[in-house]
């Protein structure tokens, strides 16, 4: 080997005279470690052979990649840098990039190559040379590259210039003190008009000077006419920096909306459109009213350049898009993203996640945005457990008076799951819908209720959690629940389910006075197994009863707090003194101001939790879609905000039932059951340390559960539960006819053969049709959802005449809870006056005959500005007559309003095949038949535009047909569903045949009508 | 020093039992211990399914993809937006997969070389440099056994000294030159449904995932168009770079100059409005609830096909924790069940409309354990093919710019996607 090393290295590789070296034999096993080998590289180095240092270096490369130190060869390597084989010294830069910082000196000889190769007429040479030279990070070679970055920023062939953007950041890294000299190259190369280019340029501005927002001025329109053609990465970065630059320099298109309207001045009526973006902006924010706010022009040009960009392959590009346009598009067209979000969720898993994670913040502010997919979130058994989580959240965000039937209906699917976190996480949802919307409170409770006899203990557990929290949020009567609960202590032993079940006894003793004391004897007895959280409920406990009901309960109350006294854990032993203090004051303190004022401190009303999103604080964040937003911390941090800050010693209380319980698999304690399940039954005798009260307590409570389970038959468990403590008597439940609400959430053991069957009159989108239907389903006419939702509102009483109350009304096309036949009126309430405005409801209506209406909840107070919704649902009996109603606010009664219907929306969307389409359109011929011949309008003269118009127009489905010129539609009208078959034929010269065939002949002209005059303008 | 606000800082990959086996960093190096925050996650979360993807530590933020068994760790210094990063990750597994035809821990340790001189190419100081196949393909070309052994013979290289004309020109993901004697366009259509099909066999929830994906191997540089008899049908698309998005919009025709080689040119979703034809019914009854065991009784027929057989059906059961055995019968295909797992698995084959496939017989439950809540998820695969469920057709496919006459063909398929039915 020596010998060979006379030859220049200069040669060319000719190879093949080397046989022995071509073969050898360590070649196939770059990854063994022997350390000594090191030698046997450095001799392959040195050696003229190319394809031995080919060998040698793809070696050193192996142990590189592995992550092992192969510094020492560094000498070695580095005089290679001067090869004439492309691959051997591109593996050179490789080696040399990795291990230049920590042999600098060493590094510095190989600069001159590349100076030299910078001058090299070869352009892939050239941006190789600099693309190594600013990755080497040896702080004395920074006047070298600043040198080359200016002179390749000027370079004939714009990937140099590329890479000139690339080294920037590298560079100034390196040494920061070059930024103003490295802003002169990043001004020229944003001034670049090649798409290669730009790119790179706007990542290395990001990157060196962000702030210097004034560099983008000029070149903003360049940048957004360009941003096309560019490469999808560069395309992100583009995207992200005009996000940025928009936001800080044009006009929030929806800030009038966001309840400012008192801010408004009627009087500067000023629509002067000046297409200065600089100047001005803040004037103009100002003296925009809402109605003559249109978008500047280059704000325009943004929105328009980057729409197609939705529909680029690339997740992060479109993601970019809907982050744009969720920041700067006018409300009404932020829509436009939720579809091509929705196609992300197809994506790998990890693409999917992070998608549903920002829509499940954006639905925390646009809920309508999302309606329309509401079934692309339902949850397979297959999604893994934090994919399900998030569509259930999302899931949760999206219900509505009007979905929420479909919703608790997936819900209840859900909670058979064999995936214990996520049927928990069901339960808070059904909770959560529960509070957030009132029609269905009752239902979802009674249905939490009947899960409390779940074999599962998890599910019961989670379930007593909900139901403290939803009985906290509704103050009305619940005696039989909390009784029904109390009785839970003796099987539930999931701790955060005990502690939930106390913390209510104690909360509402005043409605349980027989039975909370010996829950509390009980405890007693249990108290030193109990966990801490347990201990500390006990506590509490035995605190609000001594000062509700004293006589009964202070030698139990002093028997715990001796207990608690000598506990091991020093919180409890904390508590104790503390709150001994409260209840048994130490000698001489019998006065003092805390325990006089006890009672209030323990037993004031404390707020209702609020069960929402925890997206909905963070959506500012999250939906900046940074990375933190999996942060597992945050979700603690929301939980605990949740807590409502009671100003009572109480907050530690609250907390426990708010933790995102995580669920102890504890077994039940048999003995323990045993134990008490006799005390349950009906013997008392044998307590030797009871009170004479506790004969009454057990009796009253027997009486209470046989009076509640031949009264209630809401409540099956009560029943299962003294059949396994004692044997008593056991009968059947009768079910009761239920209600639409009841049968929602049928929680209850369903025998798999039974499926939970829709009544009819909810006959929304999902009626499950019987086994025994199913082949004719694809023959028969099926409730579709609508495909297009109206965004418009129209002001049904305004703040003048509602005394500051506002109220606008809106179709939302969804079937109303109430009965399949009503159209739904979404109704937003916003408060424009001084006062608080109290008891909002309808008051008197005056319906035409056949007409019926279900009104909205009553809402008790809306404060100044605030906004809040109700729904209302009109069975117009296919009639476009108006209803008018009266709006009482208070004492006040006459606020009458008017709601008239568009024919359109008497219409509920329905698909079927074609052939079914033609068959009925057949038989609805002659008077039934409207047809006319409009013109279309050049800028709606494709089909799909056609189709977005009908959509507009009346809630009716397109059916997918053969004939690619006939537009076929349907619907069905919501009370006497009569057919609406709608044809539009595109003929020549831009014409279009519309027919509309329905029974009902006013419906059908009228619908005509409508549409025709939405296609000609 | 401040830390510079680059994306991508060093890579990782893990096999599945854990070893960093591969790391390669844009900038000074980073520590492989920070992994352990990754192997932290995932002893938390056990199933690789439910690695979040996205870790924060205290000075990192770790951002991975879980594909071919391996995960590829990214290490980021500052937030960025997580999309950028693991679509990134994923682009460079497909590059693996396109240069190596297949990607495993064994491919890539065999092709470290390559692996390596990729990575370098695709990522400038943790910035995306040049991620299209076909411009990779010219800088450093796919190993294949005849070039390996003609470059020992030789001492040639596989990487190229020339620029890809690619880069500089307008169309930036077609190779300049290139050359057939055969010059060739197949287009597969492929329509995959979703849906959740409900206990009573009514659908809760269908749509269809569909993609085209061509095969191309025309000289110079042809202009294609391709129309469809109903392009109404979509409801959404997506879209290769290459395709000129303006005349989709006016016209509803994919005008494109296509990348060479193979390449997926639009993906299309046909959502919820429109009716999706569910080509198969499964019905099913599972009860764990009898003395000694269970009983399972499966049937699949086919539905709404069009007169086309349903072939390669695969029916997929994730059963109960309790279930120890099964003991079926089935009259077609054969079945599986993992004790491990505890899946089933019925492969079934073609269905013949004129004997319907069925499964039936006994489950063995673990003794002792109360009654199974909770009846599992039907997963079902199937392939119907020359049918496009949705109705699609292609019209036709023109070329300019080109003189030649090349061979055309389109193959539409079926298949079942993410396709459940609850029990």
């Amino acid at each position: 080997m020596a010998s060979n090393g006379s030859y220049s290295n200069e040669r060319p590789s000719s190879g093949g005279d080397a046989p022995e070296y071509a073969t050898d034999p360590a070649s196939g096993s770059f990854f063994h470690s022997d350390y000594k080998k090191h030698e046997d590289l450095k001799q392959m180095l040195d050696s003229n052979k190319d394809s031995l240092k080919l060998e040698a270096m793809k070696r050193i490369i192996g142990m590189v990649a592995k992550g092992r130190d192969a510094s020492d060869l560094f000498p070695a390597v580095v005089k290679n840098v001067v090869s004439k084989n492309i691959e051997v010294k591109k593996l050179v830069y490789v080696y040399l990039v990795r291990y230049a910082e920590e042999q600098q000196d060493l590094a510095l000889l190989s600069i001159s190559t590349f100076q030299r190769a910078l001058k090299d007429p070869n352009q892939l040479i050239r941006a190789s040379a600099l693309r190594v030279l600013s990755s080497i990070r040896v702080p004395m070679i920074v006047p070298i590259v600043m040198l080359a970055i200016k002179d390749s920023a000027s370079d004939m062939s714009p990937y140099v210039r590329k890479t000139a953007a690339h080294a920037i950041p590298k560079l100034y890294s390196l040494d920061q003190e070059q930024k103003e000299e490295l802003i002169h190259v990043i001004e020229k190369l944003l001034s670049d008009k090649t798409t290669l280019v730009v790119g790179s340029a706007v990542m290395a501005f990001e990157e060196v000077c962000p702030e210097r927002i004034d560099l983008i001025h000029k070149n903003y329109r360049k940048l957004c006419n360009l941003l096309v053609d560019v490469d999808e990465w560069g395309q992100v970065i583009i995207i992200n920096m005009l996000t940025r630059y928009a936001r800080t320099q044009f006009t929030d298109p929806n800030a009038d909306d966001a309840g400012e309207e008192s801010q408004n001045k009627p009087f500067y009526d000023d629509d002067g459109d000046d297409d200065e973006e600089d100047d001005g902006e803040e004037q103009k924010k100002e003296e925009k009213t809402k109605k003559t706010y249109t978008l500047d022009p280059d704000h325009r040009l943004l929105l328009r350049n980057t729409k197609p960009l939705l529909q680029s392959r690339n997740a992060s590009v479109v993601m970019g898009v809907a982050q744009l346009y969720h920041h700067l598009a006018p409300r009404s067209e932020v829509m436009v993203v939720a579809k091509a979000l929705i196609r992300l969720l197809r994506s790998h898993r990890e693409v999917q996640s992070v998608v549903l994670n920002c829509i499940a913040s954006i639905s925390t502010l646009r809920k309508g945005m999302f309606e329309p997919f509401l079934k692309s979130f339902f949850v397979r058994t297959s999604d893994p457990t934090h994919i399900k989580l998030l569509k259930l959240e999302i899931l949760t965000n999206l219900a509505t008076e009007t979905s929420i039937s479909v919703i608790l209906r997936e819900f209840q699917t859900y909670i058979s799951s064999h995936d214990k976190e996520f049927v928990a996480a069901a339960i808070q949802a059904i909770g959560r819908c529960a509070s957030n919307i009132k029609e269905v409170t009752d239902s979802c409770l009674s249905g939490l209720v009947s899960l409390l006899s779940n074999r599962d203990e998890a599910v019961v557990a989670e379930s007593v959690v909900v139901i403290k929290k939803l009985l906290q949020t509704q103050p009305s009567e619940h005696k039989d629940i909390i009784i029904h609960m109390a009785k839970l202590v003796d099987f539930i032993a999931v701790p955060q389910a005990r502690a939930s079940i106390l913390w209510l006894l104690g909360e509402y003793s005043d409605r349980v006075p027989k039975i909370a004391p010996d829950v509390l004897r009980k405890m007693s007895k249990t108290f030193i197994n109990e966990e801490d959280i347990v201990k500390l409920q006990i506590l509490n406990l035995a605190v609000k009863l001594y000062l509700t009901n004293p006589k009964q309960t202070k030698l139990l109350c002093q028997y715990v707090f001796s207990l608690a006294r000598y506990d091991q854990n020093y919180d409890i032993r904390d508590r104790a003194r503390f709150l001994r203090q409260f209840i048994f004051p130490s000698a001489g303190l019998e006065n003092s101001k805390l325990a006089k004022h006890a009672k209030k401190i323990f037993l004031a009303t404390k707020p209702a939790p609020v069960l929402e999103s925890k997206f909905k604080d963070s959506e500012e964040e999250s939906s900046e879609e940074g990375t933190s937003e999996e942060d597992d911390s945050s979700e603690v941090e929301e939980s605990s905000r949740e807590e409502s800050e009671s100003g009572s010693l109480e907050s530690d209380i609250q907390e426990l039932g708010e933790r995102k319980g995580k669920m102890v698999d504890t077994k039940p304690k048999n003995n323990e059951v045993k134990k008490s399940g006799k005390a349950d039954s009906n013997e008392t005798s044998e307590e030797s340390d009871s009170d004479e009260a506790e004969d009454d307590s057990s009796e009253e409570e027997e009486t209470d559960s046989s009076e509640s389970s031949s009264n209630d038959k809401r409540r099956p468990p009560v029943k299962k539960l003294h059949a396994r403590t004692a044997n008593d008597d056991n009968p059947t439940p009768e079910p009761k006819p239920k209600s639409n609400l009841d049968l929602l959430l049928e929680l209850d053991d369903v025998p798999p053969a039974i499926t939970p069957v829709l009544t009819p009159s909810l006959g929304g989108f999902l009626t499950p049709l019987s086994a025994s239907v199913m082949p004719v389903t694809s023959a028969s006419v099926q409730p579709a959802s609508p495909s297009f939702i109206p965004l418009k509102t129209t002001e049904l009483l305004n703040k003048i005449s509602g005394r500051g109350l506002h109220v606008l009304s809106r179709f939302t096309r969804s079937p109303h809870l109430f009965s399949p036949a009503m159209v739904s009126v979404e109704l937003t309430f916003t408060n424009l006056g001084t006062e608080e405005l109290k008891d909002i409801r309808v008051s008197q209506k005056t319906l035409p005959a056949g007409m019926s209406m279900h009104d909205f909840a009553t809402i008790s107070v809306l404060p100044v500005n605030a906004t809040l919704p109700g729904t209302i649902g009109v069975d117009f009996n296919d009639s476009t007559q108006p209803v008018s109603f009266t709006l009482a606010v208070g004492e006040v009664q006459h606020n009458q309003v008017t709601i008239k219907a568009p024919v359109g929306e008497l219409i509920r969307a329905v698909t079927m095949p074609e052939p079914l389409f033609i068959s009925e359109q057949s038989k609805l011929r002659g008077m039934n038949e409207h047809s006319a011949v409009v013109n279309l309008l050049p800028s709606c003269n494709d089909q799909k535009t056609v189709c977005q118009r009908v959509f507009e127009v009346s809630n009716v489905a397109a059916i997918p047909s053969v004939d690619s010129k006939c537009l076929r539609f349907a619907g069905q009208t919501l009370s006497s569903k009569s057919l609406v078959l709608v044809t539009i034929k595109i003929l020549e010269n831009d014409q279009a045949n519309i027919s509309v065939n329905c029974e009902k002949m006013v419906v059908g002209s009228m619908l005509l009508n409508e549409i025709k005059s939405h296609l000609r303008d | 020093m401040v830390s510079s606000i680059n994306m991508i800082h060093s890579l990782f990959i893990i096999n599945s039992s854990g070893d960093v086996f591969m790391e390669k960093h844009w900038k000074s190096v980073v520590s492989r211990s920070v992994c352990d925050y990754f192997f932290d996650q995932q002893r938390k979360v056990g199933n690789p399914e439910d690695m979040p993807p996205v870790i924060a530590t205290p000075h990192h933020y770790l951002i991975s993809i879980h594909r071919c068994c391996m995960f590829f760790v990214a290490v980021c210094m500052t937030e960025v937006p997580p999309l950028f990063v693991s679509e990134f990750l994923h682009r460079v597994v497909d590059t693996f997969e396109d240069y190596f035809s297949e990607c495993t821990e064994s491919i890539i340790k065999e092709h470290y070389v390559v692996v390596y001189e990729l990575l370098d190419e695709m990522l400038d100081n943790g910035f995306p440099l040049a991620t299209e196949s076909n411009i990779l393909k010219e800088l450093i070309k796919p190993p294949n056994i005849l070039r390996t052994i003609a470059n020992t013979v030789t001492g040639k290289s596989n990487v190229s000294a020339t620029l890809p004309s690619g880069q500089l020109s307008n169309v930036p993901w077609r190779r300049t030159g290139v050359k057939y004697t055969n010059n060739e366009a197949y287009f597969d259509v492929v329509e995959e449904v979703d849906a959740i099909i409900d206990k009573a066999g009514s659908t809760v929830f269908a749509e269809i995932q569909g993609y085209i994906d061509c095969c191309i191997k025309l000289s110079g540089m042809p202009d294609l168009t391709l129309s469809f008899m109903n392009p109404r049908l979509f409801d959404d698309v997506s879209f290769h770079p290459c395709v000129r998005f303006k005349r989709w919009e006016s016209e509803r025709i994919l005008s494109f100059i296509p990348p060479d080689g193979n390449f997926r040119l639009m993906s299309y979703h046909i959502g919820s409005q429109n009716i999706v034809a569910i080509p198969i019914y499964v019905r099913h009854n599972i009860s764990f609830r009898e003395a000694g065991g269970g009983r399972l009784d499966i049937t699949v027929g086919p539905k709404q096909t069009i007169g086309r057989t349903v072939e390669s059906v695969m029916i997929e059961i994730p059963m109960p924790k309790a279930v120890l055995n099964c003991s079926l019968v089935p009259n077609q295909g054969k079945y599986s069940f993992d004790p491990v797992s505890k899946v089933l698995i019925w492969d079934v084959g073609r269905i013949d409309t004129a004997k319907l496939p069925s499964l039936r017989g006994t489950i063995n439950l673990q003794s002792g354990t109360t009654a199974v809540e909770s009846n599992p998820a039907i997963n079902v695969q199937f392939t119907i093919s020359q049918l496009a469920v949705s109705g699609l057709k292609v019209n036709r496919l023109d070329m300019y710019g080109e003189k030649y006459k090349p061979f055309k063909g389109v193959k539409y398929i079926t298949k079942a996607g993410r396709f459940q039915i609850r029990m």
